[in-house]
C-alpha cells in the first residue's frame, strides 16, 4: 500500500470535513445565527452606542471564540461517532496530515463566521474602517483564525472520545486562546481606529498572533499523533 | 474480595516523609507563631504584611508544583519505560499546585484589598497566575477522564507540556497589553516592603515549611494514586475471573 503524503492527507481530510459541513449545513444554519444572536445580545446588555462602537472588536472576537467551541465539536462529532479517527490511525494514515486537514476545515468555517460577524458589527454597531486599517484587519483575521483553528483541533483531539467533552473543551481552550483574544481585539481596535489608537499600534499584536499560530501549529503537528492515540 | 488486610495498622510513612512532615510542622508552627506574634507590623502596610508569610510561600510552592508536573510529564512521555510512577507524581503535584495556587490567589486578593484598596489588579503577574490556575484545573479535569491509566498518563502528560507552551505566551501578551494600556496604581509604588531580619527569617522558614508540606503531601498522594491504579486493575482482573468462572460453572 502506498502511503500518502501529509499534503494529500490534509487535502482529503479538509475536503471530507467541509463536504460533511456542506451537506449538513450545521455551521451555516446553527452556528452562524448563534454568533449573530450573541452580537445582538451584547447590544442589549451594553445598551450604549458609544460603548458598543468602542468594544466592537472585542465583541466580534468573543463571539468568534464561543463559536469556535461549537465548530470544533462539530468537526469531531462525526469522526467519533463512526470511529473514523481510530480507523484512520489504525490504517497508518499520516496524522500530521489529519491535523492539518481538520485545522484547514475549521479555519475555513471560522473565516466565514468572522466575515459575517464583522459585517454585523459594521451594521449594528456603526463601526467604520479606513483603507489603511483594512489590510491590518485582514491579516489579523487570517492569523487569529490560524491560532484558533490549531488550538481547537489539537485540544479537541486530546479529549476526542472522552465523556463530558462538550463542557470540557471550553475549560481547556479558553485559557490557551487568551492571547489570541487579547491580540486580535487590540489589532481590530487599531484597524477600526477606536479609542484614539491608529493602525500602526496594531502591528505588535499581529506579531503575537503570528508567534501563537506558529507555536501551536508546530506543537500540533508534533503531538497530534500521540494525542489521538487510543 | 472481602478479606481484611493482614497489616491493617501498617505504617505508611517512610523516613523521607517523616522528615518532610517534621519540617512542615516545625516551619508552619513558626510561621503561625512568629508571623502573628513575634515579627513587627510594617510601617506602611501595618498588620497586612503578615499575609505575606503565607502568600509568598504558597505562590512559590504552586510554581514549584507546576514545574514538577511538567518535568514528571516529560519523564513519563520521553522515558524509555513510560513509568506510571512519573504520571502519578505529575498528577499529585498538580493537585497540590492547584490547592496552593488557590491559597495564593485568596491571600493575595485579601492583601491587595488592604494595601491597594482593590481585590484584583490586571497586573501581568496576577493575570498569568490566574490563567495558570485555570489551566491546571483543566489539567485535573483531563486526568479525571475515563480510560486506562496508560491512556490517562499520556493524555495528561501531553496537556502538561502544552501548558508549558501556553503560559509564556499568555504572560507575554498580558505584559504587552498592560504596557500599552498602563493605568495608575491605586497606591504609588508596587506595594513592596522593606523586610527586617526577623521578617525575612519568618518568610524563609515559611518557604521551607510549605515546601516540606508540599513534598509530604505529594509523597503520600502519589502512593494513594498508585493504590487506586492497582485497585482498578485488580477490579478488572477480578471481573474477568468471575466471568470465566461463570462460564466454567455452566
Amino acid at each position: 500500500m502506498r502511503s500518502s503524503g501529509t499534503g494529500a492527507v490534509a487535502r482529503c481530510v479538509a475536503g471530507k470535513d467541509l463536504r460533511i459541513e456542506w451537506r449538513g449545513r450545521v455551521v451555516v444554519n446553527q452556528v452562524l445565527p448563534f454568533a449573530a444572536l450573541v452580537m445582538v445580545a451584547f447590544a442589549f446588555a451594553l445598551d450604549n452606542d458609544a460603548v458598543l462602537q468602542r468594544t466592537a472588536g472585542g465583541l466580534v472576537w468573543l463571539a468568534t471564540m464561543f463559536s469556535t467551541f461549537l465548530v470544533v465539536q462539530r468537526s469531531y462529532a462525526a469522526d467519533i461517532d463512526d470511529g473514523a479517527l481510530e480507523s484512520l490511525r489504525a490504517a497508518g494514515v499520516d496524522m500530521q496530515g489529519v491535523f492539518l486537514g481538520k485545522s484547514i476545515a475549521v479555519m475555513a468555517e471560522l473565516l466565514i463566521l468572522e466575515i459575517v460577524l464583522l459585517f454585523v458589527a459594521f451594521v449594528l454597531y456603526d463601526v467604520e474602517i479606513s483603507v489603511g486599517g483594512l489590510g491590518l484587519l485582514v491579516i489579523t483575521m487570517l492569523l487569529a483564525t490560524l491560532g484558533l483553528g490549531f488550538v481547537g483541533v489539537l485540544y479537541g483531539g486530546l479529549i476526542a472520545g472522552a465523556g463530558y467533552r462538550e463542557t470540557l473543551l471550553p475549560l481547556l481552550v479558553l485559557p490557551v486562546v487568551a492571547p489570541v483574544l487579547l491580540a486580535a481585539t487590540r489589532a481590530t481596535e487599531s484597524a477600526v481606529g477606536v479609542a484614539g489608537v491608529t493602525a500602526a499600534d496594531g502591528w505588535p499584536w499581529v506579531g503575537v498572533l503570528l508567534v501563537f499560530a506558529g507555536v501551536f501549529g508546530l506543537g500540533g503537528l508534533l503531538s497530534f499523533g500521540s494525542v489521538v492515540e487510543e | 474480595m472481602n478479606s481484611t488486610p493482614s497489616h491493617a495498622s501498617a505504617r505508611v510513612g517512610t523516613p523521607a516523609t517523616r522528615v518532610f512532615g517534621a519540617l512542615a510542622v516545625g516551619g508552619l508552627g513558626w510561621v503561625v507563631f512568629g508571623g502573628l506574634f513575634v515579627t513587627p507590623a510594617d510601617v506602611v502596610q501595618g498588620d497586612a504584611v503578615r499575609i505575606m508569610y503565607v502568600h509568598v510561600p504558597t505562590a512559590w510552592v504552586a510554581y514549584l508544583a507546576f514545574i514538577v508536573t511538567a518535568v514528571a510529564s516529560a519523564g513519563y512521555l520521553f522515558g524509555r519505560r513510560h513509568s506510571l510512577g512519573f504520571d502519578r507524581v505529575a498528577g499529585a503535584s498538580a493537585e497540590m499546585g492547584v490547592m496552593f495556587m488557590a491559597l495564593t490567589l485568596i491571600s493575595g486578593s485579601l492583601w491587595g484589598r488592604l494595601t491597594w484598596g482593590v481585590f484584583w489588579q490586571w497586573d501581568p503577574r496576577l493575570t498569568t497566575t490566574a490563567f495558570l490556575f485555570v489551566t491546571y484545573l483543566g489539567y485535573l479535569a483531563v486526568r479525571g477522564l475515563d480510560g486506562a491509566p496508560e491512556r490517562r498518563a499520556k493524555r495528561s502528560a501531553i496537556f502538561a507540556l502544552l501548558a508549558v507552551l501556553e503560559i509564556p505566551l499568555v504572560h507575554f501578551s498580558v505584559v504587552l497589553w498592560r504596557s500599552l494600556h498602563q493605568e495608575a496604581s491605586v497606591l504609588s509604588g508596587d506595594g513592596d516592603v522593606k523586610l527586617d531580619d526577623l521578617m525575612l527569617f519568618t518568610l524563609l522558614v515559611g518557604v521551607l515549611g510549605f515546601s516540606a508540606l508540599f513534598a509530604w503531601l505529594v509523597s503520600h498522594r502519589q502512593r494513594i494514586l498508585a493504590m487506586r491504579d492497582i485497585e482498578q486493575s485488580k477490579g478488572i482482573e477480578l471481573a474477568i475471573g468471575e466471568r470465566i468462572a461463570e462460564g466454567i460453572d455452566r
